[in-house]
């Protein structure tokens, strides 16, 4: 059958499953099951109203433990599996670790995932930052703030080939079709660079496309909060006679440091995560490996389920704080 | 507010040329790849990018017309080729000067005869005419060979976009994997909607023991990577048959965008009046019929927001696809894949590789656009992922 045909009858199987799912089960309970008359009506309805909130979430609950906890827990339970040949399973401790922590890749991988962590979450909140509060008067800001929030909408993969371009080289002799390398020769570049061959500076060429995609979410975000700030403390502050830096950096961030917070932590596991720009762009070679990609590469090139199960532990490990931050707010925001 | 009023009128100018760098500097590199996609091979390789809006002087390189077919017997030993080096085609550009050798370039300005020697005479005009003259010997065998400087206008070509998208000798078409990835998507869009607005609004309106618990549990699942799904939910895709395929990508991005959905969607339906609940309540209205009669019509911004962010996310995904769709035979393999492989393959054709990036970039970016109000309204409300 033709693939978009598939489709098609999957878009009404799926969609018509699920109305038929709500709309029978819950027939079932008030029609079937529970009938509201007769000498137990009362009885009845409560009974179907305590179950039917679970009629409603079924769905979703069963695809969330599938898909998301239980991955958790397998992945564990896997980190510390050796798989044999023919699907054999051997328990060997913490054996995947430490022959992870003496591997190279994996060191620099750990390192370059730090370098990330550090560079881009506080460099796409600064440009963000400084882009929501230099749009935020202008006649046109409706304008700039689309075009900067666009790579929002690229792919990762898109935007590799975009700055690809942006960083290729060519030979010294004949013209430079890259951005870079034609501004470098043109500042008085010896020759035209590799930039993605560099090592340790490829890291940054590599990570100013997450700062660039990332930068218009933070500004989105950014600019709402500093929208949100009340006008009087900023008159206040005009009247006390502070120029605009100190209104900027005494009164405004002081306001929106929450928000900042969130768009920090957002940011942070945006880029734990990343996976698609260094398979794309460099593959990790010239030592520009991360741990996303590293797992792949342990996962589906070397077939080693107990190492990338490791290394795939090793990131739930870096995001725990933030989920348990995040579970703390979620909390305390709903008593 | 600190408003314009008051402010110098240089403080205004700053202000609006650094915002100007600022949307130069995000908008430049998607500009490259969008310019190249419309250029040749050979422009895109001769020149800069940026330099295809001016007018570029260049060197053309042209033969005249074959002599053994087309010369024309003078008598007395003598021999000519007329025509017009452009061929048939009008030429558009400015001749400045021209010459019959490489090392002579700029030798003879439009409309000059040069003398080749023993009598042998080249004349070229401006628009293309030229006359070659000579004897048997020399009007005889290989054409000759004349160098142009000319400034040509700038000059784009779709034939990229042709070959791309419908040429049948291209292999790496990228109409398939345009059909497949609209197959992932779409399904993989809506179902997870209705999935997540059931269970939404019962998290959101309906009282149950552990409804606190269970929102906590979706805030955490919000940030799992999803690196720690692959090996287990492929391992358990293949015990239960499905193994690699559209069913199982569909189901991995219905999971993966569950928690942001469920979550997205309470907060919003929290927020509706509960007047408007209770009395229909009151009027005898049941859960279900105030969810679908009510709420869902009531949701619909928080709808659009997410199933925006759904479909940019499964459109523009490749690990899913990688590891839950694309199999050996290559026949379901999406755009973020092909493209990816173009790199591999084809890294220094520009031409291919910008088209193709575009077309893939090309709905996401018109969806973009198109609902960036819902789109901002979503991120407002659920920055937490």
């Amino acid at each position: 059958m033709h693939p978009a045909l598939q489709g098609l009858l999957t878009i009404v199987i799926g969609v018509g499953g699920c109305i038929g799912y709500f709309y029978g089960a819950n027939l079932l309970l008030d029609k079937v099951l529970f009938k509201p008359t007769g000498p137990n009506a009362g009885r009845n309805i409560n009974l179907a109203n305590q179950i039917r909130p679970w009629v409603f979430l079924m769905p979703a609950l069963l695809a969330l433990g599938l898909y998301l906890a239980y991955p958790v827990v397998a992945t564990l339970r896997l980190s510390f599996l050796e798989r044999l040949p023919g699907n054999e399973f051997a328990f060997v401790g913490f054996d995947n670790y430490t022959k992870m922590f003496a591997e190279p890749k994996f060191l620099e991988a750990m390192k370059n995932n730090v370098l990330w962590l550090v560079v881009v979450p506080a460099a796409s909140t600064a440009f963000g930052l400084l882009a929501a509060q230099l749009t935020d008067r202008l006649a046109w800001g409706n304008i700039a703030k689309s075009i900067i929030f666009m790579p929002m909408a690229i792919s990762f993969v898109g935007a590799a080939v975009i700055f690809k371009l942006v960083y290729e080289a060519r030979p010294e002799d004949v013209a430079q079709i890259g951005v870079l390398n034609h501004l470098y020769m043109l500042f008085g570049g010896t020759e035209p660079q590799q930039w993605l061959q560099i090592p340790f500076w490829n890291n940054f060429f590599l990570m100013i496309v997450l700062i660039w995609i990332q930068t218009g979410f933070a500004m989105v975000i950014l600019s709402a909060a500093l929208r949100g700030i009340p006008e009087e403390t900023v008159e206040a502050a005009i009247v006390d006679g502070a120029n605009p830096f100190q209104i900027f950096f005494k009164i405004k961030i002081p306001q929106i440091v929450s928000t900042i917070v969130v768009v920090w932590t957002t940011i942070t596991i945006a880029t734990l995560k990343v996976f698609d720009i260094v398979f794309a762009m460099t593959n990790g070679q010239w030592e520009t490996q991360v741990l996303a990609n590293y797992m792949y590469d342990k996962l589906f090139r070397a077939n080693d389920w107990g190492m990338g199960s490791a290394s795939a532990m090793i990131i739930m490990l870096m995001v725990t704080p933030i989920l348990v931050w995040n579970v703390y707010n979620a909390r305390k925001e709903m008593r | 507010m600190d408003a314009m009023a008051g402010r110098k009128p240089v403080v205004v100018w700053a202000l609006n040329i650094s915002v100007v760098l600022l949307v130069l500097l995000w908008l430049f590199p998607t500009l490259g790849l969008f310019v190249s996609s419309f250029r040749t091979g050979d422009q895109i390789t001769a020149s800069g990018w940026w330099s295809a809006m001016f007018p570029a002087e260049q060197t053309l390189q042209i033969r005249a017309a074959d002599p053994d077919d087309n010369r024309v017997d003078l008598g007395g030993g003598r021999f000519m080729v007329e025509g017009n080096i452009f061929g048939d085609e009008a030429f558009d550009g400015k001749m400045s000067a021209w010459a019959t050798s490489s090392r002579r370039l700029g030798e003879n300005a439009p409309g000059a005869t040069a003398d080749l020697g023993d009598g042998e005479t080249f004349t070229l005009n401006a628009d293309g005419s030229y006359v070659w003259e000579g004897d048997n010997d020399q009007i005889s065998g290989r054409a000759q060979r004349v160098f142009i400087d000319a400034t040509t206008p700038p000059d784009f070509t779709l034939q990229n976009y042709n070959f791309v998208l419908f040429d049948e000798n291209n292999s790496e078409g990228m109409a398939k994997a345009f059909f497949n990835t609209l197959t992932v998507v779409i399904p993989a869009t809506i179902i997870p909607i209705l999935v997540a607005a059931f269970a939404a609004y019962a998290l959101a309106w309906m009282d149950f023991p552990g409804r606190a618990l269970l929102i906590a549990a979706v805030v955490g699942l919000l940030v799992v990577p999803l690196q720690l799904a692959l090996i287990p939910l492929l391992s358990f895709h293949n015990a239960i048959g499905i193994g690699k395929g559209y069913l199982g990508v569909w189901l991995a991005h219905t999971g993966f965008g569950l928690p942001l959905a469920i979550y997205l969607l309470r907060n919003y339906m929290v927020g509706l009046p509960r007047d408007i609940i209770e009395n229909a309540k009151v009027d005898g209205a049941t859960d279900f019929q105030i969810f679908t009669k009510i709420i869902l019509p009531l949701s619909f911004p928080a709808l659009a927001s997410f199933a925006i962010f759904q479909f940019l996310w499964t459109w523009n995904d490749l690990l899913v696809a990688l590891v839950f769709l694309i199999d050996a035979s290559g026949q379901t393999t999406v755009m973020t894949k092909q493209i990816v492989e173009l790199l591999g393959t084809r890294g220094g054709d520009w031409e291919i590789l910008a088209t193709s990036a575009f077309v893939s970039i090309a709905v996401p970016l018109a969806v973009f656009f198109a609902m960036q109000k819902y789109l901002v309204r979503g991120l407002l409300a659920g920055s937490v992922k």
